[in-house]
């Protein structure tokens, strides 16, 4: 029998496992969404070639433990024929992680899965130095963790206020988590602190009165790890508004990543060892 | 301006999703265009309940900050979507 390359396999979402030639299987999800027709197809597999369960992973992927060597091809046929893909694992990009986003949430301000799936159509499997995570989360509640990833990008807004439909209510003055605002009712004005503002949103959602209108966007992080190493993605520039904009920045951050990591450095370890100051200075020149 | 409400709750004492169903069944008692004033709490309430009444048409006219983590909010009811 020929010799078993573990490491193609794992590149391939094929876990070794501790039993013998038995794998956790990696499925490609993006964003976590699954449809209703994967989902029965996973059912049929875990159940005639699994322990008939998944193991949902914490970066919103599902895996199919104890599928056996002999297995795999026929496996990976039956997934096929509903379009079901096996994940990644290794040196590449991993699994775009993503909330619902503002299609779905009310607290949403960005539409997150798209953008996990352009950052999937551009990125996915795409070898690295070290793994590379992307997360995309829609507002300041963070449920996607943006700041754990490689990099996050985190919907915003940019509050603009508009005198006519106000009616000082007070209201925004009372929402605003930062207290940025502040509403004299008798004086009739309002006044905004763009240095305390954290793009949260509060002031728009909540305004009765479309007072409060504002410029949706997104604020990325770098360097995010927390694996064996535990740092905190940093944002070193402004929101971005434009679509374009972000991709330009996320395939400037990968070039970066491939030119400067060593072997087995995780991004926000490269930025340390080579500095962050180089590393604006790179973006800068992407975005001129 | 001192806004005169047709009714008062207070939803200090209870917490969130409790919180928005009280004002609901408060509110269901009054006619579109009377007014509702509710006390309730700084943190979430004050954050989700203003924006649920305006999810369901009905106008905050005026937040009072009482000074001590509490709001005043006064709401008038809007017709039924």
């Amino acid at each position: 029998m020929a010799k078993v390359d573990y490491k193609a396999l794992k590149a391939g979402g094929l876990m070794r496992q501790v039993q013998k030639e038995q794998f956790s299987m990696r499925l490609k999800t993006v964003g976590g969404q699954i449809s209703a027709e994967h989902l029965k197809k996973i059912y049929e597999i875990a159940n005639k070639y699994g322990q008939g369960y998944v193991h949902l992973t914490s970066r919103q992927g599902v895996e199919i433990p104890f599928i056996k060597l002999e297995d795999i091809e026929e496996v990976k046929r039956e997934m096929a024929t509903v379009g079901l893909l096996t994940g990644v694992c290794g040196p590449r990009v991993r699994t775009i992680t993503a909330c619902q986003g503002s299609s779905v949430c009310p607290n949403g301000l960005i539409e997150t899965i798209p953008i996990a799936e352009k950052l999937d159509q551009r990125y996915a499997g795409l070898e690295f130095p070290h793994k590379f995570k992307f997360g995309v989360t829609g507002c300041n509640n963070n449920c996607l963790k943006a700041e754990e990833n490689d990099i996050g990008i985190k919907g915003g807004v940019q509050p603009e206020w508009q005198v006519d439909p106000c009616t000082f209510c007070g209201l925004c003055e009372a929402v605003c988590p930062k207290k940025a605002i502040k509403v004299d009712r008798d004086a009739q004005t309002v006044t905004f602190e763009q240095d305390l503002c954290n793009f949260c949103g509060k002031c728009v959602k909540s305004c009765p009165n479309e007072a409060w209108t504002g410029k949706n966007g997104y604020s990325v992080y770098f360097g995010g790890l927390f694996g064996n190493q535990i740092a905190t993605g940093k944002s070193i520039f402004p929101m971005i508004y434009d679509e374009d904009v972000l991709f330009k920045v996320t395939d400037r951050t990968l070039e970066f990543f491939k030119k400067r990591a060593k072997p087995g450095e995780r991004f926000g370890l490269t930025l340390k060892r080579v500095g962050w100051e180089e590393f604006e200075k790179d973006l800068q020149e992407a975005l001129k | 301006m001192s806004i005169k409400a047709n009714d008062f709750i207070d939803i200090t004492n209870v917490v969130c999703p409790i919180t928005f169903v009280k004002v609901k069944v408060a509110i269901e008692e009054l006619e579109p265009g009377e007014i509702l004033e509710i006390k309730m709490s700084s943190g979430e309430p004050i954050q989700n309940v203003p924006r649920s009444l305006k999810e369901e048409n009905h106008k905050v006219l005026q937040v009072v900050n009482n000074e001590d983590e509490t709001y005043t909010v006064y709401v008038e009811k809007g017709e039924e979507l």
